[in-house]
């Protein structure tokens, strides 16, 4: 538990210096995930405390998310203001963002022949 | 009486009540969601935000006040997305064979969030600000910000349509992924990750682990793809 959360906040450090140091697109901790996902290549690196803290952290990962809702107590007026185009789209938008991914990826598995139900079966 | 004012006084002003009610609003909602059923209009993140609204509208706490308690919270964020790796480094056979009708659906995902949120605004008479503030929505909230900010956009309410985006994905995405028959897991949690960022894939990972694995992914490479293509895309209209 305690190595395990080292190793994350030092893979988000390197990642924050990172994207700083070279202005990139991403913030820190997506190119931490990169980092630490390209470490994890090196053999015998990854101990079983890694995995099994990981899967602890990740399973209550929606509560990080509710600090940020709740910041919308400071933008009411603005949302309801033009609350009819703004839920139009996020509805309709979410609804097809998720279809067409879901779809294109199916079409492109079949022609690839990526059997997507073998796999499943692993 | 005048005691027990003195306690709320103290307790208000100390990190401890807004850290304290952000765990039990969550507690509470997730046991709804269970007791439920799992039913997808009862999530936990949106169960307890509105729970949360409620509270600091009724005792007139501003929201500063509660983020200095609710921040450690939020903080966590960046480690977890780090460990996004784990998972995905597991499921690296999958990966390998999958990649490219990922890549497929994560650049038609990408435009189509981005275009149909925008086009919609739009039609139906949104301001100019909003509709920058709308394109990046999909995406994680430091990178749409960030995106929003260039297109003319104002980056704080972005990041409340980022958020909301995220609920609507885990509310409606896996309704909508079921209506397709879609089965396979991988697919599902890309899928989740693309339209819904880091709240889709909490989503994907109460599928499973493989689900949420993939949706992470999806989310980091969401991230780049849109700060890559929208600024272009921008330009072109």
């Amino acid at each position: 538990m305690l190595h395990a959360l080292t190793v994350l906040l030092l893979f988000q450090l390197a990642g924050e210096a990172l994207t700083q140091l070279f202005s990139l697109p991403i913030p820190g901790p997506v190119l931490g995930m990169g980092l630490l996902f390209v470490a994890l290549f090196f053999p015998k690196w990854v101990p079983e405390a890694l995995r099994q803290t990981t899967h602890d952290f990740l399973q209550h990962l929606s509560l990080l998310f509710v600090p940020a809702g709740v910041g919308v107590l400071q933008h009411f007026h603005r949302v309801t203001q033009e609350w009819l185009p703004i839920m139009l789209a996020l509805v309709v938008s979410a609804v097809l963002t998720v279809a067409v991914t879901a779809l294109t990826i199916r079409a492109l598995a079949q022609l690839t022949h990526a059997d997507t139900r073998a796999a499943e079966r692993e | 009486m005048t005691r027990l004012a003195d306690i709320w006084v103290y307790l208000a002003t100390s990190p401890l009540l807004g850290l304290t009610v952000t765990l039990v609003a969550y507690v509470i909602g997730d046991w709804i969601y269970r007791r439920a059923g799992m039913h997808p209009l009862l999530n936990p993140v949106l169960i307890a935000v509105v729970a949360l609204v409620l509270l600091l509208k009724a005792t007139e706490t501003p929201y500063a006040t509660y983020f200095d308690g609710a921040q450690f919270v939020h903080f966590l964020l960046g480690p977890a997305t780090v460990a996004l790796a784990v998972p995905l480094y597991f499921n690296l056979g999958k990966l390998k064979r999958l990649w490219l009708p990922l890549l497929g659906g994560l650049v038609a995902g990408s435009l189509t969030a981005a275009v149909s949120a925008v086009g919609i605004a739009w039609l139906f008479g949104g301001s100019p600000q909003t509709l920058a503030s709308l394109a990046p929505k999909s995406v994680t909230a430091p990178v749409a910000m960030g995106i929003a900010e260039k297109l003319g956009g104002l980056p704080s309410l972005t990041a409340i349509l980022v958020i909301s985006t995220g609920i609507l994905g885990a509310v409606l995405g896996p309704t909508v992924l079921n209506g397709l028959r879609m089965r396979d897991q991988a697919t599902r949690g890309f899928a989740l990750g693309v339209t819904a960022h880091g709240i889709g894939t909490a989503r994907a990972f109460q599928e499973s682990e493989q689900a949420g694995a993939f949706s992470g992914l999806a989310m980091g490479l969401n991230a780049l793809v849109t700060a890559l293509l929208l600024p272009v895309l921008a330009q072109l209209i």
